[in-house]
C-alpha cells in the first residue's frame, strides 16, 4: 500500500446533548492512501458523516489519533484546524453551499481570500479551476441562476481552486438528477485520476460509489468491511 | 480591502431590509446632524468679543432681569464706546400666540444712529415714525405676511407688560411705516420686528418704569472690544445689577438659553434618538446573522477563523451605519439653510457634524458586536447540520 493520506487510530466520538451522552465512533482505525478514491457508505447515523468531519478537521475526536496530509490533527487548536483546512482540505457539500449573493467566480474565490494572492491572480486562478470543472461560461452567474449539477461544479471548483491534498465530500450527488450526478462523479474520478486529488466521498448511493476506487462500509460507529473497485 | 466585495454583497443579501434600516439610521444622522449644529452653536458662541463693532450689556444673571436706565449713560462714558441704545423685551403676538412678533420698545435716535445703514426706511415714513407717539415701523415681510397696510391700528398683545391705565395687556400701534434690511444674511433674523417708541411703552407701562431690558453700544475700535466690554462689566462689578457683556452677534443664543439647558434638551432627544436605534439596528444584525449561520459556517469551513468571521460582521455593521451617517450627515448639511432661516440669528457651523462619523462607528460596535460574536463562536458542525 502507497503512503497513507489519512490514518485513524482508535479513535472515538461521543456528542453529549443535554444529560446524554451519545457514542458516534467506536475504537475506528483506518488507513487511506494517498491518490485513492474512497466511497464510504452506510445506512443514516452509522457515523460516515461524523468520521468525514474528523478527517476533514471540521471536529475533533473524543480521543485516539487521527493525522491527515501529516499532520495530527487531534492536537491542533481550533485556529490551528482553520488554517490546516485552508491548505489542506476541500469541501463538498449535498447542497452545495455557495454564497447566494456572489456570482460563480467569486464563490470560488472565497479560499483564496486567505492567501497573499493579488486580486488579478485570485480571479484567474478562480476562472482556472471552473474551467477545469468545464463551467467557466457561467463564470458572473450567481447560484440562484444555475441548475443544480452546474452549482455542484462550482462547488467543487471552489474546494479545488486553493489546490488542497484532499477532497471531502459529503453526499456531493444527493441532491442531482441522474444524468447531473453522472456528470459530478466523472468530473470526481478525473480529478483523482488525473490530477492525483484523494477523495474521500459519503454516499448512500451504491452506483455514485462505484466511481470510486474503494469502498468502506460502515454501520453503529464502526467499519465493516472494505471492498475494491 | 480584499474581503470587501464579500462584506458588500453580504450587505445586500436582503435589499429591502438593508434599505428600510439604512433609512432608519440615516433619518436618526440627520436628525443628528441637526440637532448637534444647534447644540455646537450654543456651545461655541461667535469667534469671541475682539474684532465685534457692537456689543450688548444684559443683566449678568438673567435676561429676563432688567437693568436701570441710568446704566445707559454710565456706558456711554465709558471710552471706546460711540454710542449706546437700549431695549426691552415686549413678549408680543398678534391676535394668537403662535403669531408671534419680535416687537421692540426702542429709542428713535439712538438706535438708528447705532444701526446707520442697515435699515432702509424711506424719509417720510421716517419722519411720521418720528411725529407719531403711538407710530409703529414694521418689517415688510411681516406687512405682507398678515396684510397689514400703512394706516392700520395694529393690536399686540404682550405677555409681560400691563398697561397703567387699565391693566390690559393689549397695547395698539397705528402703522406708519415699513422697513428692509439691507444685509440680506439678517433678512429672516428681523422678519418678525416691529418697532416703537420706548418712550410710549416707558409712560405706559404700569412697572418696571425706569428699567431697560439691555444695552447695546457700538464700538468705535473693533479691536478693542474685549477690553471696552470689560470695562463696562467692571463699572457695575458688585453692584446689585451686574452686568455681562457680549458680542450683539450672540444675542440670539443667549435669548434662546434663557429659556432653559437648550444643549440638555438637545441631548436627551438624541440619546432617546439613538437607544432606539440601537435595537432596531442590532436586532437587524442579529437577525441578519441567524439567517447567514449555514453560510458563516461554510466560510469557517474554507479555512476563515474565529477572528476573520469576527471581523467580517463588525465590517458589515461598520459599513452600514457609516453609510447612513454619511447620508444623513449629508442632508443635514444641505438643510443647514432652512435650520438658520428657524433659528433667527444664531450661526450654524458644519464643523458640529465630524463627530457624527465618530458616533456611526461607535454605534456600528455596539449593533454589531454580538452578532459577530455569535458568528465567531459558531461550532461548524451543528451550524451545518442543517444544511449540508
Amino acid at each position: 500500500m502507497s503512503e497513507a493520506i489519512v490514518r485513524l487510530r482508535n479513535v472515538d466520538k461521543r456528542y453529549v446533548r443535554g444529560k446524554q451522552s451519545v457514542e458516534v465512533l467506536q475504537g475506528l482505525s483506518l488507513d487511506i492512501a494517498k491518490g485513492d478514491f474512497v466511497a464510504l457508505m452506510g445506512p443514516s447515523g452509522s457515523g460516515k458523516t461524523t468520521l468525514l468531519n474528523l478527517i476533514g478537521g471540521l471536529d475533533k475526536p473524543s480521543s485516539g489519533e487521527i493525522t491527515v496530509a501529516g499532520q495530527r490533527l487531534d492536537q491542533l487548536s481550533s485556529g490551528g484546524l482553520a488554517h490546516w483546512r485552508a491548505n489542506h482540505v476541500g469541501f463538498v457539500f449535498q447542497f452545495y453551499n455557495l454564497m447566494p449573493m456572489l456570482s460563480a467566480q467569486r464563490n470560488v474565490e472565497l479560499p483564496l481570500l486567505l492567501t497573499h494572492l493579488s486580486a488579478a491572480q485570485r480571479k484567474a486562478n478562480a476562472l482556472a479551476a471552473l474551467t477545469l470543472v468545464g463551467i467557466s461560461d457561467r463564470a458572473r452567474h450567481k447560484p440562484n441562476e444555475l441548475s443544480g449539477g452546474q452549482a455542484q461544479r462550482v462547488a467543487i471548483a471552489r474546494a479545488l481552486v486553493a489546490d488542497p491534498t484532499l477532497l471531502v465530500c459529503d453526499e456531493p450527488t444527493g441532491d442531482l438528477d441522474r444524468k447531473s450526478a453522472d456528470d459530478v462523479l466523472h468530473l470526481l474520478q478525473m480529478l483523482n485520476r488525473e490530477h492525483g486529488k484523494s477523495i474521500v466521498m459519503v454516499t448512500h448511493d451504491p452506483k455514485a460509489a462505484e466511481f470510486a476506487s474503494h469502498r468502506l462500509y460502515m454501520d453503529k460507529g464502526a467499519l465493516l468491511e472494505a471492498a475494491a473497485a | 480591502m480584499k474581503y470587501f466585495p464579500l462584506v458588500w454583497a453580504t450587505l445586500w443579501r436582503k435589499k429591502t431590509r438593508t434599505i428600510f434600516t439604512l433609512l432608519s439610521v440615516v433619518i436618526a444622522f440627520l436628525l443628528f446632524g441637526v440637532l448637534e449644529t444647534v447644540d455646537y452653536a450654543f456651545a461655541h458662541p461667535s469667534s469671541g468679543v475682539t474684532g465685534a463693532d457692537k456689543l450688548l450689556t444684559m443683566n449678568k444673571y438673567s435676561i429676563t432681569l432688567s437693568l436701570p436706565f441710568s446704566d445707559v449713560q454710565e456706558i456711554r462714558s465709558v471710552p471706546g464706546v460711540a454710542e449706546a441704545t437700549w431695549i426691552t423685551w415686549f413678549g408680543a403676538y398678534y391676535q394668537d400666540p403662535k403669531n408671534f412678533v419680535f416687537a421692540l420698545p426702542i429709542d428713535t435716535d439712538t438706535y438708528f444712529n447705532l444701526h446707520k445703514d442697515e435699515f432702509v426706511v424711506t424719509a417720510p415714513q421716517m419722519q411720521a415714525f418720528r411725529n407719531t407717539r403711538s407710530g409703529a415701523l414694521v418689517n415688510s415681510a411681516l406687512m405682507q405676511k398678515f396684510g397689514w397696510k400703512i394706516g392700520t391700528r395694529l393690536p399686540l398683545h404682550s405677555t409681560i407688560w400691563t398697561q397703567k391705565s387699565d391693566g390690559s395687556l393689549d397695547w395698539k400701534f397705528d402703522i406708519v411705516g415699513t422697513f428692509a434690511v439691507k444685509d440680506a444674511t439678517q433678512a429672516s433674523a428681523q422678519a418678525s420686528t416691529v418697532l416703537f417708541h420706548h418712550e410710549m411703552f416707558e409712560e405706559g407701562r404700569s412697572f418696571g418704569k425706569g428699567t431697560v431690558g439691555w444695552i447695546e453700544e457700538r464700538v468705535s475700535d473693533p479691536a478693542q472690544a474685549a477690553e471696552i466690554a470689560r470695562r463696562i462689566d467692571a463699572l457695575f462689578a458688585n453692584s446689585p445689577n451686574e452686568t455681562k457683556t457680549q458680542p450683539a452677534n450672540d444675542f440670539a443664543l443667549t435669548f434662546i438659553k434663557q429659556f432653559g439647558d437648550v444643549g440638555f434638551v438637545l441631548r436627551a432627544i438624541l440619546g432617546a434618538v439613538f437607544f432606539t436605534l440601537l435595537f432596531l439596528t442590532g436586532n437587524t444584525m442579529m437577525q441578519s446573522v441567524r439567517e447567514r449561520i449555514p453560510e458563516l459556517a461554510v466560510l469557517k469551513t474554507l479555512g476563515f477563523g474565529a477572528g476573520q468571521v469576527l471581523g467580517l460582521v463588525l465590517a458589515e455593521s461598520l459599513l452600514l451605519c457609516l453609510i447612513a451617517a454619511l447620508l444623513g450627515l449629508a442632508l443635514s448639511y444641505a438643510a443647514l439653510p432652512i435650520i438658520k432661516q428657524g433659528l433667527q440669528g444664531v450661526e450654524l457651523s458644519p464643523l458640529a457634524l465630524v463627530p457624527g462619523l465618530g458616533v456611526a462607528v461607535l454605534l456600528a460596535l455596539i449593533v454589531g458586536t454580538p452578532p459577530a460574536m455569535r458568528a465567531m463562536r459558531l461550532n461548524i458542525v451543528d451550524a451545518l447540520a442543517d444544511k449540508r
